[in-house]
């Protein structure tokens, strides 16, 4: 009886699993603070140089003295419209400042001057090409909601030892644009492209340094998921993600961690998470924000910002003309990206590649130019496979690897006319970096990195390796092709490298083509 | 010996430039009587050395015949919300007991470029919130002209400004500056039976002022004389860059016409009905009456006028001043500045005792209202209809000054609903029922933004000033001081006896 009951129990489970199989699929929205590049403050005139010694740069007005207002900075404006229209926004004609309250020790105020009610602008587009490792290159779309410019606030440092509190005041009232995009990402790639993609932009517009590790570009994710035909689920914030590697990586273990609890059958709850870079992980975070009213008030101390929209018109000192700025806007990557497609040629992820890298897309551009002639599939081989993979080997910046471009075109039109072979090219590399006053010509007669193609010689090489790799020969005698790769590496190590490697490989052919007639 | 406290600036600079009077002089006996009145408690710092330094230099531009303009050398008072370099700024509060400030508010920097002298900083209203001058820390400011000064029968100075008005009317100095954020210049000038100026917003810079309500607060100042008031208007006024809401255009300094030279035949009166109101003493609406009809005998039109939302107006005052109040205190954290209690257990425990130990009763009960009215669900229901209303009651005058056929030029109407009140029966109401009675008549030009003025006219049977506000449109400081220089001059108010004031040295 006991046995049948337990069968019985066991037997109503598939009819529950009966409810058809529904894809469980994850939504993925961005909130980006960028500080805005900028001499001073949002509505002060301290310096806002990162790292300066604490609380040094502090106007009056930053730590909320009394009696102080604002005086809104009109390059942070300038710099703002400029982003919003390389984002495709649509910049307002007028704009409001509100004060968002609460309380906290590196927030002087009270409250943080922001734009609530009326923003600087709204309704962008951004599209971003999305790499993969393992998956085709596609692009994607994502709205921007909403840009705002608001005032920073400062930071606390926690002393634990002395369970103290202690208050820096030079970051309160930089300058920051919040960009609000809407939910329309699925992956942690896809968020962490959108970034780069930001990153880019604001770079070529100047408006942002998009140095995370400054804090100069902030990210916080909001992510949810849902079954297909479901409404929205319950979302978490994550916080506090410090590279564009952790986008990604946060983004990615938060949709699992999220999967994880609704196959176990629980709930996901409201909360804002931090992620822990060090062990990978999302926390929650003790401070909840769930209960927060910040009794938003229109802020009475700045009017509100008027701007002129009109086609062709021109700034004044009391009015910005967004005309006037649009024709200060530069090309933007994606433009560059089908130029490079379009007139140099080159493939999709090429030119991603070389976009991505200023510095590379810098030399490409200037050794398409000197060396007409010469395939770009070779230089851009030549910057990504040799220069960039050198660079990544000692773990350098490319912006700290101070060969110009002028000597990687040298190099290439060195190897294009087979003076130097690669190998001699990837130490020509080398050298340079360390000797960056020495000319390439200079560099390969001191180090003798002349390329050997006289026929004798290689002939006297190619000799010298079949009599040193006899097994190898035997091998290739015996139908083996690849073994002739070993002699072929026999002859560069004689030759120090410096052989032509195409006269070797048709020296060595006919050489043991002759023998074997023998 | 005491001829100088009767002139006006004018006079006072034609003796500096003549030799017969020195600003060294003038200061040494405006700090003599600041010491002598004490009992009237006008200043929480007089600043004694400071004044009789900046007089010396005074007086060597006059020797050197290159004074800085005609204000230089007078000495002046400052309220103490007005922001003074190294001389401590209260807001007579303990929050900021011990606040000195890095920099001068805009208004002091440009009477000290001016040259004139800063004898101290004024008694007001803890943070400006009162029409008493009863709620300071450093003690209630008593008005000149009480009958007795002693014991409990005295009378207030008005409020918030109402140190600045005491010295002033008791001719300490010969101007001072105050705040009128609902009427904090105009009621206590009204009391004090001195000249009391609410210039238009934006038209003074309020950098520096320690801020009440942001939207409606303007430097106020007080004088003795309408032709001083302007002397200091002209100083004090135009853009600042300092402050985003100053009025962009360029200011150009008032010039009034000499009294028999002003024609009232085109110019335009209303008397609005909606301020003949609940609680209007007899004597103030004789008072009224009296100089409505020697404004119409003297040619100028005068006629009743109706500005319907008057009654609305207070109310919407108290949630508009009680929601930027709430905001507005939100940064007195003792973490920068200001008070900070012992009470280190958390950083919220910190706040909530400087906060419960540095705001009276007043300021904490608004900083209260105003969070509850700014909450999320409560919005719409309170601060964004009092905005509605507000914009009502601001059309209301500009339909009665720019409606085409019957525009007005100027409207006349009471300060005060009576005279100064004894303390003890003022004292008796609650701060919130004070204010709702005080500022009936001025805070309205306040929410629409227009320039006022209150003028003395003559005194009541108990011997105290009363006084009349003029009103006009934004701008119209020109046409508004000079209808108050006309009837100024025909009232010519009784200026304070010696007797009255040897009583009060006693």
């Amino acid at each position: 009886m006991r046995n049948y009951l337990t069968i019985r129990r066991l037997a109503t489970k598939p009819i529950l699993a009966q409810e058809p199989f529904r894809k469980w699929k994850s939504v993925v929205g961005l909130e980006v603070h960028a500080q805005i590049a900028s001499t001073s403050k949002l509505f002060s005139g301290s310096g806002t140089s990162f790292g300066a010694p604490l609380n040094t740069s502090v106007a009056p007005f930053d730590a909320s003295i009394p009696g102080t207002l604002p005086v809104l900075n009109r390059k942070c404006v300038e710099s703002g419209i400029k982003t919003a229209l390389a984002l495709g926004c649509q910049v307002n004609e007028v704009s409001m400042f509100d004060r968002k309250h609460y309380f906290y020790a590196d927030l002087p105020n009270g409250y943080q001057i922001t734009q609530q009610r009326a923003a600087l602008a709204n309704n962008g587009l951004m599209t971003f090409p999305v790499i993969t490792p393992g998956q085709k290159l596609y692009y994607k779309s994502v709205k921007l909601l909403q840009l705002q410019l608001e005032q920073d606030s400062g930071k606390s440092l926690h002393d634990d030892h002395l369970k103290r509190s202690l208050v820096d005041l030079n970051r309160a009232g930089l300058p920051l644009m919040e960009l609000v995009f809407a939910p329309d990402l699925e992956t942690g790639e896809e968020a962490a492209s959108l970034v780069k993609e930001l990153m880019l932009i604001l770079r070529r517009l100047q408006t942002c340094s998009c140095k995370m590790e400054e804090g100069a570009l902030r990210v916080d994710a909001n992510i949810s998921i849902n079954q297909e035909g479901d409404p929205l689920g319950v979302r978490t914030e994550v916080k506090n993600i410090g590279s564009v590697r952790s986008i990604s990586q946060a983004i990615t273990f938060e949709i699992n961690r999220q999967l994880d609890i609704v196959s176990k059958g629980g709930r996901i709850t409201n909360e804002t998470r931090s992620w822990d870079a060090e062990k990978r992980c999302t926390v929650a975070m003790r401070d909840k924000e769930v209960l927060q009213d910040y009794r938003f008030m229109p802020e009475p101390n700045l009017p509100p910002l008027h701007l002129n929209l009109k086609p062709g018109s021109r700034s004044t000192s009391e009015l910005l003309s967004v005309a006037e700025l649009s024709e200060e806007i530069p090309e933007l990557p994606e433009h560059t990206r089908q130029r490079l497609v379009e007139f140099n040629k080159l493939n999709a992820e090429t030119a991603i590649i070389l976009v991505n890298e200023p510095i590379l897309l810098e030399h490409f551009m200037y050794i398409s130019k000197s060396l007409k002639n010469l395939p770009t599939k070779i230089i851009t081989n030549f910057l990504i496979n040799d220069l960039l993979t050198y660079c990544n080997k000692l773990n350098l910046n490319l912006d700290d690897c101070t060969i110009s471009s002028a000597n990687l075109s040298d190099i290439l039109n060195c190897l294009h006319l087979e003076e130097i072979n690669l190998q001699a090219a990837r130490q020509l590399i080398d050298l340079l970096h360390k000797n960056p006053n020495e000319s390439v010509a200079n560099l390969i007669d001191q180090h003798k990195l002349q390329q050997i193609s006289n026929v004798h010689e290689i002939e006297t090489f190619c000799r010298q390796a079949i009599a040193n790799q006899p097994k190898a020969v035997q091998q290739y005698k015996k139908g083996k092709a690849k073994a002739l790769f070993a002699i072929v590496g026999e002859v560069a190590k004689i030759s120090e490298q410096k052989a032509n490697m195409k006269i070797v490989v048709d020296c060595l052919e006919n050489l043991l083509k002759t023998t074997a007639q023998k | 010996m005491r001829r100088h406290l009767q002139f006006g600036i004018k006079q006072v600079h034609s003796s500096y430039l003549d030799g017969r009077l020195s600003p060294h002089l003038v200061t040494e006996q405006a700090v003599k009587d600041a010491l002598s009145l004490r009992t009237l408690n006008a200043f929480i710092r007089l600043t004694p050395e400071l004044a009789l330094l900046q007089a010396k230099e005074s007086e060597e531009r006059f020797q050197e015949k290159q004074p800085k303009s005609e204000l230089d050398g007078i000495p002046i008072a400052v309220k103490d919300n007005f922001c003074t370099a190294n001389v401590p700024t209260t807001c007579a509060s303990r929050m900021l007991q011990d606040f000195v400030p890095p920099y001068n508010a805009t208004v002091v920097s440009r009477l000290r470029q001016a040259g004139t002298v800063l004898l101290g900083k004024t008694n007001l209203d803890q943070f400006a919130m009162g029409a008493g001058t009863v709620d300071s820390i450093y003690g209630p400011t008593k008005n000149i002209w009480s009958e007795d000064l002693s014991k409990d029968k005295w009378r207030i100075a008005g409020g918030s400004s109402g140190g600045s008005a005491s010295a002033v009317a008791a001719g300490l100095c010969y101007a001072a500056i105050g705040s009128d954020t609902g009427g904090s210049t105009r009621n206590p000038a009204s009391y004090c039976g001195v000249v009391g100026l609410k210039p238009t917003y934006g038209l003074v810079s309020r950098h520096g002022l320690i801020p009440l309500v942001n939207s409606m607060d303007v430097p106020g100042i007080f004088a003795r004389s309408v032709n001083d008031c302007v002397k200091v208007l002209n100083v004090i006024a135009g853009p600042d860059s300092k402050d985003s809401t100053t009025i962009r255009q360029p200011f150009r300094k008032l010039q009034l016409p000499e009294v028999d030279q002003i024609n009232l035949r085109s110019i335009s009166i209303g008397i609005p009905k909606e301020y003949h109101c609940l609680g209007l003493s007899p004597e103030v609406l004789a008072t009224w009456t009296k100089i409505a009809d020697i404004l119409e005998c003297a040619g100028a039109k005068v006629e009743q006028v109706s500005l319907p939302h008057t009654a609305a107006s207070i109310f919407v005052y108290s949630i508009l001043n009680q929601c930027e109040v709430a905001s507005n205190m939100a940064r007195y954290d003792g973490i920068e500045y200001g008070h900070r209690a012992l009470d280190e257990r958390s950083t919220e425990q910190l706040y909530a005792t400087t906060r419960a130990e540095g705001f009276n009763q007043v300021v904490k009960t608004r900083i209260l209202t105003g969070n509850f009215l700014l909450l999320r669900k409560n919005y719409q229901k309170y601060f964004e209809k009092a905005l509605r209303v507000r914009r009502l009651i601001a059309e209301d005058f500009s339909k009665v000054f720019e409606t085409n056929n019957q525009a007005v030029d100027i409207l006349l109407t009471p300060t005060t609903l009576t005279e100064a009140p004894l303390f003890r029966d003022f004292s008796a109401l609650s701060n919130r029922d004070q204010c709702a009675v005080q500022d009936f008549c001025t805070q309205p030009a306040n929410m629409a933004g227009i320039p006022a003025v209150s003028i003395p006219v003559r005194l009541s049977q108990n011997g105290l000033p009363l006084s009349l506000q003029l009103m006009s449109k934004s701008l119209n400081e020109q046409l508004l001081l000079t209808v108050a220089r006309w009837i100024e001059a025909q009232v010519s108010f009784e200026c304070l006896e010696s007797g009255q004031l040897q009583a009060a040295e006693q």
